[in-house]
């Protein structure tokens, strides 16, 4: 408790609708997280279930090339595919506290009638899942490097463009997932997680695990319409360096070129999120949705 | 946005709720259900208000809407001057809400953290939350389960804790629905004392509160609403409301089993002339009448009534009006509680 009670005592904070609930809600997160009551589950949970399902595709890569370990694709994929873990734990993190609260904890009508700020509740509540995630995406890298001859070389790392790119990215993230967030409130049943389903769908267009050249001409544009596409770009870039990253699709794009089109994205997704997060809240008063537990 | 002193604490202006009905399942099924209608209320600041009602009669909608959970469909509701529609967040650091019988709450927090955790949401500092945490804990007496995860409370000790919940932010209105479903007599006596002499203390506070225990609510209420259907039925306080049936006669009868109901409303006690309402409790292979008469003459039409029907009168008593006559009275049914034991224990305790 001790670290976040002295950030929430000073004055700054506590006054501050949205930083006292980023920080509380970041700390509740984490124990919602962090509470497993057993160690070896949270590390099966955020260890061994990342590494697996790269190592599924490790095997399939594997038996269609012959092993070709070295060819810069399997660099591609890897990569690709170990970043994509954050994605899903970003937007269905920030998303699926909607769902926890209403349904599994019941707490909504308490959260709701709190002077708290909603919006930064949400992305507090995700902070954990996003730490935990990046702690997977590390270790599913060093797998790589150490078994596979994954070329990512410290010295070599891009780290401006790593940490701009990181920034920015899990900041477009975090807005969708507010998006999906604020959907849920106005859905008197839920699918479960459409945080999960849309996670899912981007997997196939944003470049994860195969460039989009191997697409038709007329799906690449769904990639280039998502912010993940440019990510996985910009974050391989940095990684793995140019030639190794980028094949055709997307190397006419300066890395400046990347970074701009990711603040635009952030920028633009942080408005929209914003606006729609006022907006479902209101239609979910309206409807009578916002301390709904549909009890199953 | 300071409120003047003389602002009422709650004020609703012809308030209505309509809930849509998802994919109603039949096509002759309502679309909608009409919650709130017209409802007029103001609470001065200091008292503690009840609405008693029996189920669906719209008490947790207006909880909700108060407490800026919910719109209203028609009409205004504000809180300390303030109109839920419009001030949400200003509203929101004034109140605080309780509802008994759910087992809600962060049940891999402790009881020490849930609370920290609440206290910090509505801004308060490290030393003032711990120090209202140590005494709360300490006045419903859950110094020993501090520590004790929530999930691992009986519903009882949940019920405390979500007291101190609400109550730790030092709140300006308190809107407590239902507070003492499901509890134990102890329980329940423990939770309404805590809650008078909360009001006692900070007598600048409202309090509204809702329940299904008539003795509850005559014994904790200053004044009270009864609401039927979404509408208010009566506002006033409980001895003004029991007044108003002192002129009226009030009866319990105890007969020898009346036999099944009749089919014909003509031939039932409530058709003879004179019965304003009657319930019926069948008890221990006896039948208890509760009457409700326009005046002592019409005793006689009720006896006679029984005597064609072959019962025979065991016992008969003119008695002063309780709350419970004036809610049939005006409802025209008793409250449906689902645990009538429990009433019957809280009645008696109540009145112990
Ligand atoms: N979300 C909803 N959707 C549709 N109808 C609803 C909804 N919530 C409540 N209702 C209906 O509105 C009416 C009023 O319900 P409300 O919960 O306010 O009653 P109540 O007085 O609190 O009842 P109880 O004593 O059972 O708690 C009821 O007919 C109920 O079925
Ligand atoms: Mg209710």
């Amino acid at each position: 408790m001790t670290i976040s009670q002295r950030i929430l005592d000073l004055p700054l904070v506590r006054r501050s609708d949205a930083l006292r609930t980023f920080v509380v809600a970041t700390w509740l997160g984490w124990q919602i997280e962090s509470n497993w009551a057993d160690p070896f589950l949270f590390a099966v949970y955020s260890i061994v279930r990342p590494l697996a399902g790269v190592l599924i595709l490790v095997v399939m890569y594997a038996v269609i090339t012959a092993s070709a370990f070295e060819d810069p694709t399997f660099a591609y994929i890897y990569v690709g595919n170990a970043l994509y873990i954050l994605v899903g734990m970003v937007i269905t993190g920030v998303s699926w506290a909607i769902i926890d609260d209403r349904e599994h904890y019941r707490v909504a009508k308490n959260i709701f009638t709190a002077p708290l700020n909603g919006y930064t509740y949400l992305f507090g509540r995700g902070v954990a899942r996003l730490i935990i995630g990046s702690v997977s995406v590390l270790i599913t890298l060093g797998f790589g490097i150490f078994f596979f001859g994954l070329p990512i070389r410290l010295s070599a790392i891009d780290w401006p463009l790593l940490l701009v790119s990181s920034v920015l990215g899990l900041t477009a993230l975090a807005c969708l997932g507010l998006i999906m967030g604020a959907w849920t409130l106005t859905m008197a049943r839920h699918f479960w997680s459409v945080g999960d389903a849309v996670a899912g769908a981007m997997y196939l267009f944003s470049g994860a695990i195969f460039p989009l050249s191997v697409l038709p001409v007329w799906l690449r544009w769904i990639g280039f319409l998502l912010p993940v596409t440019y990510w996985l770009e910009a974050m391989r870039r940095a990684l793995l360096g140019d030639e190794v990253a980028s094949f055709d699709t997307l190397a006419f794009l300066s890395n400046q070129a990347l970074v701009a089109i990711l603040a635009g994205f952030a920028v633009v997704l942080f408005v929209v999120s914003a606006y729609f997060y006022r907006w479902a809240l209101h239609t979910s008063k309206e409807k009578g949705l916002l301390d709904m537990e549909s009890g199953y | 946005m300071p409120s003047m002193p003389e602002t009422p604490a709650i004020v609703t202006e012809n308030l209505g709720r309509i809930y849509k009905i998802r994919g109603p399942k039949r096509k002759d099924d309502p679309k909608e259900v009409i919650a709130l209608e017209g409802v007029n209320l103001s609470i001065p600041r200091g008292q503690v208000f009840g609405l008693l009602g029996p189920n669906g009669a719209g008490k947790t909608t207006l909880i909700k809407i108060l407490t800026t959970l919910l719109l209203p469909s028609s009409g205004r509701a504000l809180v300390d001057g303030l109109d839920v529609a419009v001030h949400t967040q200003e509203i929101r650091r004034r109140i605080a809400m309780v509802s008994g019988g759910e087992t809600s709450g962060y049940g891999l927090l402790t009881v020490e953290e849930n609370l920290w955790m609440f206290a910090r949401f509505y801004g308060l500092d490290s030393k003032v939350a711990r120090q209202r945490i140590d005494e709360m804990i300490h006045v419903v007496g859950l110094d020993e389960k501090r520590r004790t995860k929530i999930s691992d409370l009986s519903t009882g000790l949940r019920q405390k804790m979500n007291f101190i919940r609400g109550f730790v932010s030092d709140p300006d209105v308190v809107f407590l629905d239902e507070p003492t479903l499901g509890l134990d007599v102890a329980a329940a006596r423990q939770v309404r004392d805590y809650v008078l002499t909360w009001m006692r203390q900070h007598p600048d506070r409202t309090l509204l509160l809702t329940t299904h225990y008539m003795a509850e609510a005559d014994e904790m209420c200053d004044r009270l609403g009864i609401i039927d259907k979404g509408k208010l039925l009566a506002l006033d306080t409980p001895s003004n409301l029991k007044r108003r049936l002192a002129k009226e006669t009030v009866y319990s009868l105890k007969v020898a089993p009346l036999g099944n109901r009749p089919v014909d409303r003509a031939d039932m006690i409530e058709g003879v002339s004179g019965v304003r309402q009657a319930t019926v409790v069948e008890q221990d292979g006896l039948t208890e009448l509760n009457l409700i008469l326009d005046e002592d003459d019409a005793l006689s039409g009720v006896l006679d009534h029984l005597h064609r029907r072959g019962s025979a009168l065991l016992a008969l008593e003119k008695r002063v009006p309780t709350l419970e006559d004036v809610f049939v009275d005006l409802v025209g049914r008793g409250l449906d509680v689902d645990t009538s034991q429990r009433a019957d224990d809280q009645a008696a305790e109540g009145s112990a």
